[in-house]
């Protein structure tokens, strides 16, 4: 062979691997699987193609438009809350996109929550208190066995069970809890305030950058500066300075009763509430049960000989014990933040405007099923998508560390 | 165990002064899992730079002693004095302790996530606050003298067991405890990585480290022993020089065990 | 070397004496002691945690027993709820619960015939104690299924053996939750073997791309999209004249939404099969099927029960889904019994009772799977 360079004087290993022969015979397994794959994939491309073929029908019979013209044209659908600003005299398109963001809302506020309540809960479940244990455990049992439809609808019935405004809660100060929502008072929302928000994240970024700075000075003297001081610098004096660098407004917007419904101050709506309380009580005692096992699978004696090196509880905790069982837990927490989004479409049955539910009213109005229905599709596959793609990056950096 | 490693027939010198001061005290400790009572007044004293290896059958108490005595396990009444401090509940003392006493478990511990190096250098850095190039320093010093420097960049998980162990020692050293304690360490090793272990810990006991080593290898007892303590259902039944222990048991108790142990 | 006095003093005397622990260390107080008062912090938790519970259960049960409203005067149209309405807040309506449990348990099927729907709930639970059960695991347990299932679809329909024909429309309440549930897992279960199968095909490309690209699809995107699918666009995908029914439609949705994710149960057991396994069976000379249905599957199934079980509570609970689209399964006939004016306003007492439902089919079948997870781990160990 003139590709070969002679490695041997043994012409035994100068032989190239025999050439497999293409004789189209039954008994050649290459032969039987390109067969079968043609076969099975002609079936399914038929019976796409029967439906695609009636659909077509369909729609020529009972003249539905097709196509994603509809998109620019005027909605007319009026929606409650909005992170934009929007009117019904906007495009469907906008107000799609109005529901994306009360989507992306709730699933990230949500996914937050059931994270810190669910952590809570988990550690919980391992406490040597047996009452925490066992409240922690019945928690989990309860709320996971009941279906989350289920218990959305009851916490939309509780708020709305509250009495109207006018008979309205007053649990403290300038809240009311009414079936209208909960109405609580507000600062009268100035430049200052987004400047001090701005430092905030300046603060908070520099404190960051300067915990890494100590830990690197620690690592070349033994000594670690104190962060507290400089960290309470940054993250409440940068932001006070800022705000009170621009004149300091504040003015509380507090909600008064005006006629049946209050007027002024922050409101939470009921459906939002019911969501956002619904799917983080769920999720939670999911994500309990995960931060529970990730904990048991770091072995006892890894806390007793980081415990013997004479590590404290917290730094045993710190470079021990939550390395590892981050590991374990990561991949199954993906999964949880990907239910928290799509269980997120639930919002519809308790009237919260999510995506589903605008794109169903969409749907209603301009009778282009297919096309909402596409529409609602490719928004969770890119979200899906998104998240998983983040947390395998994250599980990979995470696992990097190791190997 | 039918085992007994040769570890040369000659014995490493005390190096116990006559005026040693106790690093270990013991006082009528007694502990209950439950209602099973497992240390029964057990009374013991470790001088400085004594070895003292305790043996006995499995479930004699001597594992959950020896993890008392860094608080690993608490005791429920008697007291422990360590390097003249009382361990109570107090953490400050807990820590203190901690900090003096190294620890060799049974299944090495190591820590799965960080490296060799990282293993050794993480309490000197965050217990100790020692620069990271200083605990580097030391790390290689002591990871070169368990003779497994060239294995320092490598995950636990890569290495043999015997390796394992060898880092697991040379973990604790870097704390420059004034106390080693071996929780059988060579019990969860094969048998060709026995030796290796115990070289190691004859070494450190040539060096005049204070030791405390459960253990069911003999010939270590024998080679290194200041003395050697038997232990059956949760009391100390017998402590002696090694050449009185092994050649003339006194209680029937620790001839029983002797001769299970040594087999034929 | 002389050894220290307390140490003499031991070894001299008589051997230590087996002891019972210091009192406070054993029965109940030791126990609690332990358990809920080890620290101050122990301690002041464990207070506040008591407080709390005791003083929720009694508003609870002052609310649900106590000041509870069992009865109200009138059925139906005439029915008088003003008693309700003035103990509201401080006591439940369970009159509610007593006037519409029919309503919620059978939805509109005609009354004098809802012994058929009772009947079949019973031959459903049946049917899940029989499957549980490991002495049943075996191939006849299929036919018990194909069996049960059908005497179900008979005893709903009727129009035979003199039983009259009720609609479909008019099917409500649990049997409907069971039947999406119980046909789903039935049904998704062959096809979700045949997926996972796929998509382990690796000399067969084509064929394992389409089973990834169905399984992700379909795990990607909410159930409530899918059944939405099922009921506006299912309609377009026929030819004219032909026709499927709603239920039909939201069952079709379902077995391939429980496909994809039994899919990945099947294949995460088919994953823990030895390698050894599938070289053994071809060391035997047996083809494909023969080694898929002998060797692999029996095992892979059998390790994949516990998830499967958990995959079917979360089929069980997502049936809910379809009150989105307007179909009468059990918590759509609780949410429709407070609709009359009269019942407005009651709804966490009749989401309480549906509650109740759900919470004993979850619990039972989560409390079965963790044990049989335990119980398959001790035989694989042994």
């Amino acid at each position: 062979m003139p590709m070969q360079t002679p490695t041997t004087s043994d012409p035994r290993y100068l032989r190239a691997p025999p050439r497999r022969g293409i004789a189209l015979s039954w008994r050649d397994p290459t032969v039987r699987a390109v067969f079968w794959q043609v076969v099975i994939l002609g079936l399914v491309g038929a019976g796409i193609w029967w439906l695609v073929d009636n659909t077509m029908r369909n729609l020529e019979v009972r003249k539905i438009a097709t196509g994603f013209g509809f998109l620019e044209r005027e909605a007319g659908l009026p929606i409650g809350e909005s992170l934009i600003p929007y009117s019904p005299a906007d495009t469907y398109l906008r107000a799609l996109t109005v529901g994306v963001l009360n989507t992306l809302r709730v699933a990230i506020i949500g996914a937050v929550l059931a994270t810190i309540l669910g952590t809570v809960i988990g550690i919980a479940r391992l406490s040597r208190n047996w009452l925490v244990a066992k409240c922690a455990a019945v928690y989990v049992e309860v709320l996971r066995d009941l279906p989350l439809l289920l218990q959305l609808l009851f916490w939309y019935a509780l708020l709305q069970g509250l009495p109207g405004p006018r008979q309205a809660l007053n649990p403290f100060g300038s809240v009311y809890l009414s079936n209208r929502g909960i109405k609580f008072p507000w600062i009268e929302w100035q430049e200052a305030h987004t400047a001090a928000l701005i430092a905030l994240l300046v603060g908070a970024v520099a404190t960051w950058g300067l915990s890494r700075l100590f830990t690197a000075r620690q690592m070349a003297t033994g000594v670690r500066p104190r962060l507290w001081p400089w960290a309470i610098m940054l993250l409440i004096g940068l932001p006070v300075g800022v705000w009170w660098a621009m004149g300091a407004p504040f003015t509380v917007d507090r909600p008064v009763l005006r006629g049946f419904n209050f007027r002024g101050g922050g409101t939470i709506t009921p459906e939002f509430a019911a969501l956002l309380f619904g799917l983080v009580l769920y999720t939670a005692a999911f994500i309990a049960e995960i931060v529970r096992a990730g904990i048991l699978a770091v072995h006892q004696g890894q806390w007793e000989a980081a415990a013997a090196l004479g590590l404290s509880r917290g730094q045993q905790l710190r470079l021990v014990i939550l390395p590892q069982a981050l590991r374990v837990i990561i991949p199954p927490m993906t999964s949880q933040y990907l239910n928290i989004t799509k269980n997120s479409s639930l919002a519809v049955a308790i009237g919260y405007q999510d995506i589903v539910s605008i794109a169903n009213t969409t749907i209603n109005q301009t009778g282009q099923a297919i096309e909402g229905i596409a529409i609602i599709m490719m928004v969770y596959l890119t979200i899906s998508l998104s998240i998983s793609l983040f947390m395998n990056w994250y599980n990979a950096r995470i696992a990097l560390k190791e190997r | 165990m039918a085992e007994v490693v040769e570890l040369g027939k000659v014995q490493v010198r005390s190096a116990v002064q006559p005026d040693a001061k106790p690093m270990i005290e013991l006082r009528k400790v007694n502990k209950w899992f439950g209602a099973l009572h497992v240390l029964r007044d057990v009374s013991l004293t470790v001088r400085e730079r004594e070895r003292v290896v305790v043996c006995g059958p499995s479930g004699s108490g001597k594992s959950t002693m020896i993890r008392c005595i860094n608080r690993l396990e608490t005791h429920q009444e008697g007291q422990i004095i360590v390097d003249g401090i009382e361990l109570t509940d107090d953490l400050r003392n807990i820590d203190a302790i901690r900090r003096e006493v190294g620890m060799v478990f049974q299944s090495f511990n190591l820590f799965p996530h960080l490296t060799i190096l990282e293993n050794c250098t993480l309490a000197p850095i965050w217990v100790r606050k020692m620069p990271r190039k200083e605990a580097e320093e030391l790390a290689m010093e002591f990871l070169t003298r368990v003779r497994i420097p060239e294995q320092a960049k490598k995950y636990p998980g890569q290495l043999s067991g015997g390796q394992q162990q060898r880092v697991a020692i040379a973990r604790a050293l870097c704390m420059r405890p004034k106390i080693m304690l071996f929780d059988e360490p060579t019990s969860a090793l094969d048998p060709e990585m026995i030796k290796e272990v115990l070289d190691v810990m004859v070494e450190l006991a040539e060096s005049g480290m204070t030791m405390v080593v459960v253990t069911h290898e003999m010939g270590f007892a024998r080679t290194v022993a200041d003395r050697v303590v038997f232990m059956d259902r949760g009391e100390v039944v017998e402590v002696g020089p090694p050449n009185e222990f092994f050649g003339n048991p006194r209680s029937e108790r620790l001839r029983t065990f002797l001769s299970q142990i040594l087999g034929h | 070397m002389t050894p220290p006095s307390a140490e003499a003093a031991t070894l001299g005397a008589a051997p230590a004496l087996e002891r019972r622990p210091p009192s406070f260390a054993l029965g109940p107080l030791g126990w609690l002691r332990a358990n809920l008062f080890s620290s101050w912090l122990s301690t002041a938790v464990t207070l506040v945690l008591f407080y709390l519970l005791v003083s929720w259960t009694l508003s609870f049960l002052s609310w649900a027993v106590v000041n509870a409203i069992w009865d109200v005067p009138g059925t139906g149209q005439r029915v008088d709820t003003s008693a309700c309405r003035a103990a509201r807040g401080e006591g439940a309506c369970w009159a509610l619960i007593g006037e519409k449990y029919r309503f919620i348990l059978f939805g509109l099927y005609p009354f004098d015939e809802q012994w058929r729907p009772a009947l079949a709930i019973v031959i459903f639970i049946a049917l899940y104690v029989v499957s549980a059960m490991r002495r049943f695991w075996r191939k006849e347990l299929a036919l018990i299924w194909f069996a049960a299932l059908t005497v179900i679809g008979v005893l709903m329909w009727g129009g035979v053996f003199g039983l009259p024909y009720v609609e479909q429309e008019r099917w409500g309440g649990l049997v409907i939750t069971l039947i999406l549930a119980t046909f789903g897992i039935a049904l998704a279960f062959p096809l979700s073997i045949l997926v996972a199968l796929g998509r382990r095909q690796t000399s067969m490309p084509a064929v394992k791309a389409l089973c990834v690209v169905y399984i992700e699809l379909i795990r990607g995107v909410p159930l409530i999209s899918l059944l939405f699918m099922a009921s506006v666009m299912f309609p377009l995908f026929l030819p004219e004249g032909m026709n499927i029914d709603k239920l039909l439609r939201a069952q079709i949705a379902i077995i391939l939404f429980a496909a994809a994710y039994l899919a990945e149960v099947v294949r995460g057991g088919l994953q823990a099969i030895p390698k050894g396994q599938y070289e053994a069976a071809d060391a035997l000379g047996l083809t494909y099927w023969q080694k898929t249905g002998l060797i692999v599957l029996p095992q892979a199934l059998k390790i994949s029960i516990p998830p499967l079980v958990n995959t079917f509570i979360g089929m069980f609970k997502d049936t809910s889904l379809v009150l989105i689209i307007g179909i009468y399964d059990l918590l759509n006939t609780a949410k429709t019994s407070i609709i009359e004016p009269a019942w407005q306003g009651f709804g966490v007492e009749a989401y309480l009772f549906v509650a109740a439902i759900y919470f004993v089919f979850c619990f039972a079948m989560s409390k079965y799977s963790q044990d049989l997870e335990r119980e398959l781990d001790k035989g694989r160990r042994r």
